[in-house]
């Protein structure tokens, strides 16, 4: 048995019974067999989670195998239960916990049984189940329990002495040295995939780039992709170049805001001053290229909703001279500053091999030696055509991912002086109204905090019947735990800040 | 001497130190915001604030003890007289005899003892944190106030501000390598004790990485007002002591004709003002530190201020 060849992913779904219409990678409904054997290639570190949603009577699993094929297995579960992957693959913990939340999933052996999403606020329980039951009896939170001498508790959140969105923190320590984090969120649940259900898709589309605010031009592009897959629509090439376009600017425009904001959790503001200048730029070239600071709504399936002008391209172009000239002084100063330094290195190490296990996208897994990027690959348009570099560093602490940063700043300036240089020219928008029936479309793009998964199966009338988006965070989110064991109380707004994970996207 | 002249002074430095403290606070956060190329709020943004809290309600909660509400009068009134007793523009006032560095020491140290308390008082994980993180601060910033206190008693053979401030304008002083060090002590001290960077930052929102402000999370309306008012004094205090011991020209004595004390009161104002733009470049320029990186800090003040002692133990010169 031991010599047996390992079977690859593609292997697998062709086991299974494939679905009719699955784009561009290929869905089967599988066997509880063969589910058990992809959750091994999980547990084995050989195969990365890349999503687990759930249905009334169905899981689905995205999986992205070691020769980086993706692709979806389904598990029909009578009576909604299904073996749990949790149980052997902690990444999918949570994505099990929200499934039972909103379908009344109910994975079977999962080691922990607690509400994730639902707080018991809902007035309903399963509210995307086929049958929502009345809200089970409120119960507390119980929070794990570490043990030992003279641990005391801290309490932080969900309201915050800052602006910034709600999430419990919930620290052991012991004197200033952390020996637990337990996170709690989902406190900005929206129900995003329960409006999305039986919409039409312009509006699922609006719905999308709503799920997560600083990254909606990603979230947009994901839903559209995938959107676009399902119904076989070919977008105009300057669509495809506009929205690449769009997504740098966005990529651009949140980095440089990090970099600041990571550096004003040592107190150095300076930092935050001239990152958040350069980003205020960056967000007024993006308003006046595309009619709207954020891009919002302006990537649609289809292509893009906006075209860009003469003055558009000019205030991009005098933007980026202008990162080009002031950032490279603001990165010799963060390098430069010993005070700043002695804050970011070796602080909040993620280890490679746990960024690994939970497939984290972005800055967290590049920082931590995982080379991945989902504008390389899987790849998409028009990438393939524009030379960029994707920064790996292995030391994992907050002074990499900064660095992660600070390299990705340099690339995106580059991609989009390529872009603006190539920009082909010809329409922007084609119609989507495609054909009729069950059609499944799947896309993972890269926000600028990780790859998106965006999962869609577009029904009779062309209505959305399911739609999964999910967020870089949920692999992000687990690891910052982790990651701040050991160090001290002080110094977790500033992990916390170079994870700066969402909590808009995560919560749904 | 008339006694009425000499009580108007005594009244007016009393005032003036309270009208100034706000004003030197929103200097330092203006020359901060300037260096970062932002506007910042305006000069008196502090005064309204105070106005603004006076006005607001004050809530509590529900097992706030009697300390809890007494210890921000406390800690004003303490802080207050400390900062009314350092010779500001002028030596020698009615009261210069109880201008005693240790009584100022203990005066600020019984402030501080009091505001611990109140963080613990209402039981919340941050007025902990906050109380004991201070603690461990002051643990190591007392003992080095009162070695620099030493070294200037041992340098002008007295504790009294008015006589160690005339000895320090006199050609008798010369250059002494243990008053380098005190200076150097006093100013990480000074920083340390009013929650500047790297120690502490007064402007932040993470209540994780808090000291001073941890423990009056839980204030608010008139109370807030009595101890944000008493941390602008308290800074005052500080830019006055080390601008009276270490640049003492320009202080008049109490009895001078009204255009010297006015004379005085200019050159004690422009004397907050080097000091003010100092500290905002030098927050500027530097991140906070880990707070485990505090004692070290601090412990350079100690030893600085220790060797300074010591110094003048070995050579009465040095």
């Amino acid at each position: 048995m031991s010599k047996r060849k390992m079977p690859g992913l593609t292997d697998l779904i062709e086991a299974g019974r494939p679905v009719e219409y699955h784009a561009p990678s290929k869905r089967a409904l599988v066997a509880p067999k063969v589910w058990n054997l992809a959750v091994e290639q999980l547990a084995e570190g050989r195969w990365s989670l890349l999503g687990l949603w759930g249905e009334p009577d169905t899981v689905h699993m995205a999986l992205l195998d070691e020769v980086r094929d993706i692709g979806v297995i389904s598990l029909q579960c009578p009576g909604g239960r299904y073996p749990s992957v949790g149980q052997r693959h902690p990444p999918a913990l949570r994505l099990e916990r929200a499934a039972s939340d909103l379908f009344g999933l109910s994975p079977q052996g999962l080691p922990d049984t607690r509400r994730w999403l639902d707080h018991g606020q809902w007035g309903v329980s399963h509210p995307l189940a086929t049958a929502p039951q009345a809200p089970a009896a409120a119960s507390s939170y119980r929070f794990l329990a570490a043990e030992g001498e003279s641990l005391h508790q801290i309490p932080v959140g969900p309201v915050h002495a800052g602006i910034i969105e709600p999430g419990h923190f919930r620290f052991t320590a012991s004197g200033e040295t952390i020996v637990r984090l337990e996170e709690r969120l989902g406190y900005v649940h929206k129900g995003i995939e329960g409006l999305m259900k039986g919409s039409p898709v312009d509006r699922a589309a609006r719905l999308a780039g709503r799920t997560s605010g600083d990254s909606t031009v990603a979230y947009s592009l994901a839903f559209a992709r995938a959107a676009e897959a399902a119904l076989g629509v070919d977008v105009p090439r300057r669509a495809v170049w506009l929205r690449a376009l769009m997504a740098e600017l966005e990529r651009l425009a949140n980095h440089l805001g990090d970099i600041g904001a990571i550096c004003n959790d040592a107190a150095f503001a300076i930092m935050l001053a001239h990152c958040g200048a350069l980003r205020e730029h960056v967000l007024r070239a993006s308003d006046a290229a595309f009619g709207h600071r954020l891009m919002r709504d302006r990537v649609v399936p289809g292509g893009a909703a906006s075209d860009l002008s003469e003055e558009g391209t000019v205030a991009i172009r005098s933007v980026v001279a202008e990162i080009r000239q002031r950032f490279p002084h603001l990165v010799e100063l963060y390098d430069n500053t010993a005070s700043l330094q002695d804050r970011t290195v070796a602080t909040g190490r993620l280890k490679g091999e746990l960024a690994r296990q939970y497939a984290a996208g972005g800055y967290v897994g590049r920082a931590s030696g995982r080379d991945f990027d989902a504008r390389r690959s899987p790849g998409y348009p028009p990438y393939d055509e524009l030379a960029f570099d994707v920064p790996v560093l292995q030391e994992g602490d907050v002074n990499a991912r900064v660095w992660i940063r600070i390299r990705e700043v340099e690339q995106s300036l580059s991609l989009v002086e390529q872009i603006l240089e190539r920009l082909p020219a010809g329409p922007i928008h084609v119609d989507i109204a495609g054909p009729n029936g069950p059609r499944e479309g799947m896309a993972v793009v890269e926000g600028f905090r990780g790859d998106i998964l965006a999962w869609l199966r577009i029904g009779e009338a062309g209505m959305v019947e399911r739609c999964h988006l999910r967020d870089p965070s949920w692999f992000q989110w687990p690891l910052l735990e982790t990651a701040i064991e050991g160090n001290i109380v002080a110094d977790f707004p500033l992990c916390n800040k170079s994870f700066n994970c969402s909590y808009s996207g995560h919560d749904l | 001497m008339a006694l009425i002249p000499e009580l108007a002074v005594q009244g007016a430095q009393m005032v003036l130190v309270l009208l100034l403290a706000p004003l030197l606070t929103g200097f330092v956060r203006k020359v901060k915001a300037r260096l970062q190329r932002r506007r910042g709020p305006s000069l008196i943004q502090p005064y309204r604030d105070v106005v603004r809290l006076m006005r607001k309600e004050v809530v509590l909660a529900d097992n706030a003890s009697w300390l809890f509400r007494v210890t921000p009068y406390l800690i004003f009134a303490a802080t207050w007289v400390a900062a009314a007793l350092i010779p500001t523009f002028a030596t020698g006032l009615t009261f210069s005899w109880t201008a005693d560095l240790i009584a100022i020491v203990a005066l600020l140290g019984s402030a501080r003892f009091f505001l611990a308390l109140a963080g613990m008082d209402v039981g919340t994980s941050f007025g902990g944190i906050g109380a004991s993180r201070e603690v461990m601060i002051a643990s190591l910033a007392e003992p080095a106030m009162l070695l620099i206190v030493f070294s200037l008693a041992l340098v002008a053979g007295a504790t009294q501000l008015s006589t160690v401030a005339a000895f320090m304008a006199s050609p008798d002083v010369g250059l002494r390598v243990s008053l380098g060090m005190s200076l150097i002590a006093l100013v990480i001290v000074a920083i340390a004790e009013n929650a500047r960077i790297p120690v502490d930052n007064p402007a932040t929102h993470l209540e994780l990485t808090m000291v001073h402000e941890a423990m009056v999370l839980e204030y608010s309306g008139r109370h807030l007002a009595m101890i944000e008012f008493a941390s602008f004094l308290k800074l005052l205090l500080y830019v006055s002591l080390v601008s009276c011991v270490f640049i003492p020209w320009g202080l008049v004595t109490s009895g001078a004709r009204p255009q010297l004390l006015l004379l005085g009161a200019v050159t004690y104002v422009g004397k907050l003002a080097v000091c003010g733009i100092l500290l905002a470049v030098f927050e500027t320029a530097i991140a906070k530190m880990r707070v485990f990186r505090v004692p070290d800090f601090l412990g350079v003040a100690l030893m600085l201020a220790l060797l300074g002692t010591l110094l003048l133990f070995v050579s009465r010169s040095l």
